[in-house]
């Protein structure tokens, strides 16, 4: 144990850092502490992720019932269910946008990266906290008011917006299109610009603190695979959200100043518009220059989270570290020149089609090498099955599952038919929706311990995972065979056509029914997390013997993280059942010369260099705030 | 087979949950060492992993069968031979990657699950597998883009010059169509200004061409040869809609204010799939798939395909929308009128009872033999 012991006894070293006591609305509301802050962030994604979950519910009543009286729900929705007890459709529209918008930006790009980019960037690269605390609380705060208009459009009286959560004008343009175009839309736009601000506040944050603050012996090599996860999304983020931003503004100039960006030769309610000379598809373009990075920036924190979990539990090494780094670069690159795949029907040229073709499926093998890669690292380990665990190995499951339809709709020629079915609904809740969120559940189970100082129930979490696990095949496998048949997707109902109005209705119906049980799953989830907040078995100070740094904090790490010096780092975070080692993990914080039974000769030829380790992080903010 | 459907869904929750609660209760009494707080219900967890891939793999495959009946039936159209080969084809390849993949995954967790004291292997990498599993999907996906590619510029290549011509407008909430009439072969020009829904101009047809005097429009049906390349002519007049013909592998948007085309070659007559399908009532159907609104989801038109003999009947049988609309002939101008003259009708018949006239022939014709 002597190895672990060493982390636990922090070199005791007078504190500079004055400790004034903060009131309570600067230590847990506005607080600068990225872990609080990190907390705000994880409650509010859950409270988003229950609501726009339980729109899902809603609206696949609607889709697995079409005939079923929703008198019922009217104390809950009022006017939106019509005279003859059904759904009004326009409120179809506007469940399955904000179920969309919800889903993708507020529950897994700020619920996700939120929470997990602010809590472990500090703790995993040895830091007292983010580069600015005060930018950190700022972005918090932004994505609140975001969160707040969000939620108010939802009660107005003509709806929220109700284009598609991909809002294409002159549909979201034009309020006289539908209701949905009108005050909601409105809000939409404002809500997803201060959400903006709030990811360029957050990644700029992130970016920096990983560059500037990691603490002695931490180079790049060094970090754990969650932080190249974290900085390369939050690139990605700082390149792609601008471009949604100038989108979203150019559609505010259209539908309030006049302006022609995506307007052309309209006629609508009876009436020519002046419009003439822009395009709708220049919008598409700017949406998906954002919209297709948006995808991996809501994936790759998942993905670093599970590298970390496998790993950890396998009691292994993650396989192929530098390759996992460099095909989460090569993704991130790849990112910004495929979004033209969501584009292949709009009338585009056919050439750039096959240009897009081409590099969409280049971006397949990246993705494929992560996931041997995390299957070579269960191979042959000690896989202890925590819920976080359970998740991760469920992620590379449904990453696989459904990043191999990918390659089906990234072919052009395949595209004409499947795109905007079901097919394509399918595949990105299998490898974007499901798979993140796995992340995030993973993520919540691994730290939870770090987080409140508390266990989580690990059997309760096991059965929440099998549950969901089998839900989300159950719900999403079956909707390639109605994309296939045909079905386009943001359908009120199928009664229309011929081709759709004999077929599917069972299984539809089975679809609605395994969605609203898995919904119910997640209560356990809820129950579990708040339960053990407040009851949960004390945490040890490293409940899954993982050897990267937050685990050498205290069980409730204060302001600053760690007591005393920030530890050094002396070694790669993945030391797990070492030849020769006396403990199945080596802390980073663990020199070399303290390891001589298991370290490699190129580990040994290190350990004359541990002498020039400075005592002190040059990193460490509190030091030099003193100096 | 709802109930079916149901069945396997209840037999596969309840597994879910039995396989856990039942075997963890067993196991704890067997194996009591192994649940200390670090690694709880291990052997349940591993073995439910193996009950995933087993019963997933049987569900997969049955709900697989039994879908099966309702997919879409084999393509109508030429290039959708092709693509629904190639689809097929890939989708086999890729299930078998998805089958092996998921299979090393569950098996890999239920073999290696946790053993208090064993030592898991340590195995940070290894370049030769890397460069393996890199180059062996490089090999697929260029056989995929390939094959692919070659598809994508045959569907989009530009159409014979003998394609019929066919004018497809979508708005809020239907489909419009334009046939370029039977003198000229020819739409005429139109203008978005002179779009007027109650003087009957829905597509703001431009009465200063000629070309446009002998156009007729429908807006129920479509109807094409078989056998003869077809060239749709898209566009929209207030927000975006996407066509899609379904049983054509067909689908372009609409775009306002950007015409966009796609050209096929349907392949089978209506008649002929009726009774192939052994579905006397079976329509070609037109659908909308970009979201447009409120009535996106019923956005419906007929496609009616027809041996050479019967379109040109009903080609011939169809009023220019001239002589449906008499009165515009206000709009011609004048040098024009006298070529115009010849369709405006005669004998002043009563609009409507045109209007139904057409109807009534368009969906006879389709119901003839
Ligand atoms: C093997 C890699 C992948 C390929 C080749 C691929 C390809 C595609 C293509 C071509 C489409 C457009 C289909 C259409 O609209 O007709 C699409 C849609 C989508 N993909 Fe992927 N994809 C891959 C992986 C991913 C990943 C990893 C994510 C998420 C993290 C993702 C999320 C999405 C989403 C959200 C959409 C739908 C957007 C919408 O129309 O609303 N995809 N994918
Ligand atoms: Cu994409
Ligand atoms: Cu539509």
């Amino acid at each position: 144990m002597s190895a672990v012991e060493t982390i636990l006894a922090p070199q005791v070293q007078a504190q500079e850092h004055e400790h004034e006591v903060l009131p309570f609305w600067r230590q847990y509301i506005f607080s600068e502490d990225h872990k609080i802050i990190a907390k705000q962030y994880m409650i509010s994604g859950i409270f988003w992720a229950i609501l726009g979950a339980g729109m899902s519910v809603l609206f696949r009543i609607q889709l697995g019932f079409p005939k079923a009286s929703l008198g019922w729900l009217k104390p809950l929705l009022g006017g939106w269910i019509t005279e003859t007890n059904n759904l009004d459709p326009n409120f179809y529209l506007a469940l399955v946008t904000m179920h969309g918008t919800i889903m993708v930006f507020f529950v897994l790009t700020a619920g996700l990266s939120g929470t997990f980019s602010n809590f472990l960037i500090p703790l995993q690269i040895g830091a007292r906290d983010m580069a600015s605390g005060f930018m950190n609380m700022l972005s918090f705060w932004f994505f609140f008011v975001s969160s707040v208009i969000m939620f108010y459009s939802i009660f107005i009286s003509t709806g929220p917006a109700a284009g598609g959560w991909v809002i294409y004008p002159p549909l979201s343009a034009l309020p006289q299109a539908h209701p949905g175009s009108e005050l909601g839309m409105t809000l939409w736009l404002v809500s997803m610009t201060l959400f903006i601000i709030s990811a360029l506040l957050g990644g700029i944050n992130y970016i920096t603190t990983v560059i500037n603050l990691r603490t002695r012996g931490m180079t790049f090599d060094r970090l754990p695979l969650t932080i190249w996860a974290f900085l390369i999304t939050a690139i990605l983020g700082l390149i792609s959200f601008p471009v949604l931003l100038s989108a979203a503004l150019l559609l505010i100039f259209d539908r309030h100043f006049g302006t022609s960006f995506y307007l052309s030769e309209i006629y609508i309610k009876g009436e020519a518009l002046p419009n003439v000379g822009g395009s709708p598809i220049l919008f598409q373009h700017l949406f998906w220059f954002l919209g297709h990075p948006e995808v991996y920036i809501v994936l790759l924190p998942a993905l670093g989270i599970t590298s970390e979990v496998i790993a950890t539990n396998s009691r292994k090494p993650i396989f192929g570290y530098h390759a996992m780094i460099y095909s989460m670069i090569g993704i991130a690159f790849l990112a910004f020149i495929v979004w033209a795949h969501h584009m292949f029907v709009t009338g585009m040229n056919p050439f750039l089609g096959s240009v897009f073709m081409f590099l969409t499926l280049i971006i397949a093998i990246p993705s494929a090498v992560k996931a041997f890669n995390y299957i070579t690292t269960l191979w042959r380990g000690n896989i202890v099955f925590t819920p976080a665990m359970l998740f991760s190995i469920g992620l590379v499951s449904l990453f696989v599952t459904g990043g191999l339809t990918g390659i089906i709709l990234g072919n052009s020629a395949l595209d004409i038919q499947l795109h905007d079915t079901y097919f394509v609904v399918a595949h990105f809740h299998i490898v974007m929706g499901a798979a993140s969120a796995f992340g995030f559940f993973a993520g919540v189970y691994h730290w939870f311990p770090k987080m409140f100082g508390r266990m989580m129930n690990q059997t309760q979490g096991q059965i929440h995972f099998w549950l969901t696990f089998v839900g989300i095949y159950l719900i999403f496998f079956p909707m390639h065979y109605i994309g296939i048949a045909g079905f386009p997707r943001r359908y009120y109902q199928f009664t229309s056509f011929d081709f759709t109005k004999s077929s599917f209705a069972d299984l539809n119906m089975f679809i609605s029914i395994a969605a609203a049980l898995t919904f119910a799953g997640q209560f356990i989830f809820l129950w579990n997390v708040f339960y053990s907040i407040f009851k949960g078995k004390k945490a040890p100070l490293n409940p899954w013997r993982s050897s990267t740094l937050e685990w050498t904090t205290p069980v409730n790490p204060g302001h600053g993280n760690w007591v005393g010096e920030i530890p050094a780092v002396y070694r790669w975070p993945y030391d797990y059942s070492k030849p020769g080692a006396t403990e199945d993990f080596i802390p980073q914080n663990v020199p070399y010369s303290q390891t001589t039974e298991s370290n490699f000769p190129h580990e040994t030829a290190l350990i004359a260099e541990e002498k020039n380790m400075l005592p002190y992080s040059p990193n460490d903010q509190f030091r030099t705030e003193a100096h | 087979m709802i109930y079916a459907v149901g069945l396997l869904s209840i037999v596969f929750l309840a597994l879910a949950i039995m396989v856990i609660v039942r075997v963890q209760k067993i196991l704890k009494g067997v194996n009591g060492e192994e649940s200390d707080d670090y690694a709880v219900n291990v052997n349940a967890n591993a073995i439910a992993c193996l009950v995933f891939l087993i019963l997933g793999t049987i569900g997969a495959v049955w709900s697989f069968m039994s879908s099966r009946a309702y997919f879409l039936p084999e393509a109508a159209s030429k290039h959708g031979k092709v693509t629904d080969e190639l689809f097929w084809f890939s989708m086999g390849l890729l299930t078998i990657a998805c089958v092996i993949v998921n299979v090393l995954i569950f098996y890999f967790a239920w073999k290696y699950r946790y053993v208090k004291g064993k030592q898991a292997t340590f195995y940070p990498d290894n370049i030769k597998l890397e460069v393996i599993w890199t180059v062996i999907p490089m090999i697929v996906m260029a056989a995929l883009v390939f094959t692919g590619y070659r598809a994508w510029t045959d569907i989009m290549s530009d159409a014979p010059q003998d394609a019929q011509v066919i004018e497809i407008m979508g708005k809020q909430f239907g489909w419009q169509v334009r046939y370029p009439g039977v003198s000229d072969n020819k739409l005429g020009a139109f203008n978005f200004k002179l779009i007027n829904d109650t003087e009957g101009n829905v597509f703001g047809i431009d009465l200063s061409d000629e070309a446009s005097f002998d156009d007729f429009t429908n807006s129920s049906e479509m109807h094409v040869q078989v056998g003869k390349p077809v060239l749709l002519k898209i566009r929209a007049r207030d927000v975006l809609h996407s066509v899609f013909i379904p049983h054509m592998r067909v689908k372009m948007d609409a775009v306002p204010g950007m015409p966009t085309k796609f050209w096929f070659i349907p392949e089978k007559t209506t008649d002929q799939a009726r009774a192939d399908l052994g579905k006397p009532n079976f329509d070609y159907e037109i659908a909308c798939t970009e979201v447009c609104g409120q009535g996106h989801f019923g956005m419906r038109l007929r496609l009616i395909v027809e041996d050479e003999y019967s379109f040109k009947k009903w080609m011939a049988e169809q009023k220019p929308f001239l002589t449906e609309h008499p009165e515009l002939i206000s709009k011609v101008p004048d040098n024009l009128k006298a070529k115009a003259a010849k369709y405006i009708p005669a004998v002043e018949a009563p609009a409507d009872s045109t209007v139904a006239q057409v109807q009534t022939v368009g969906i006879g014709t389709a119901s003839i033999k």
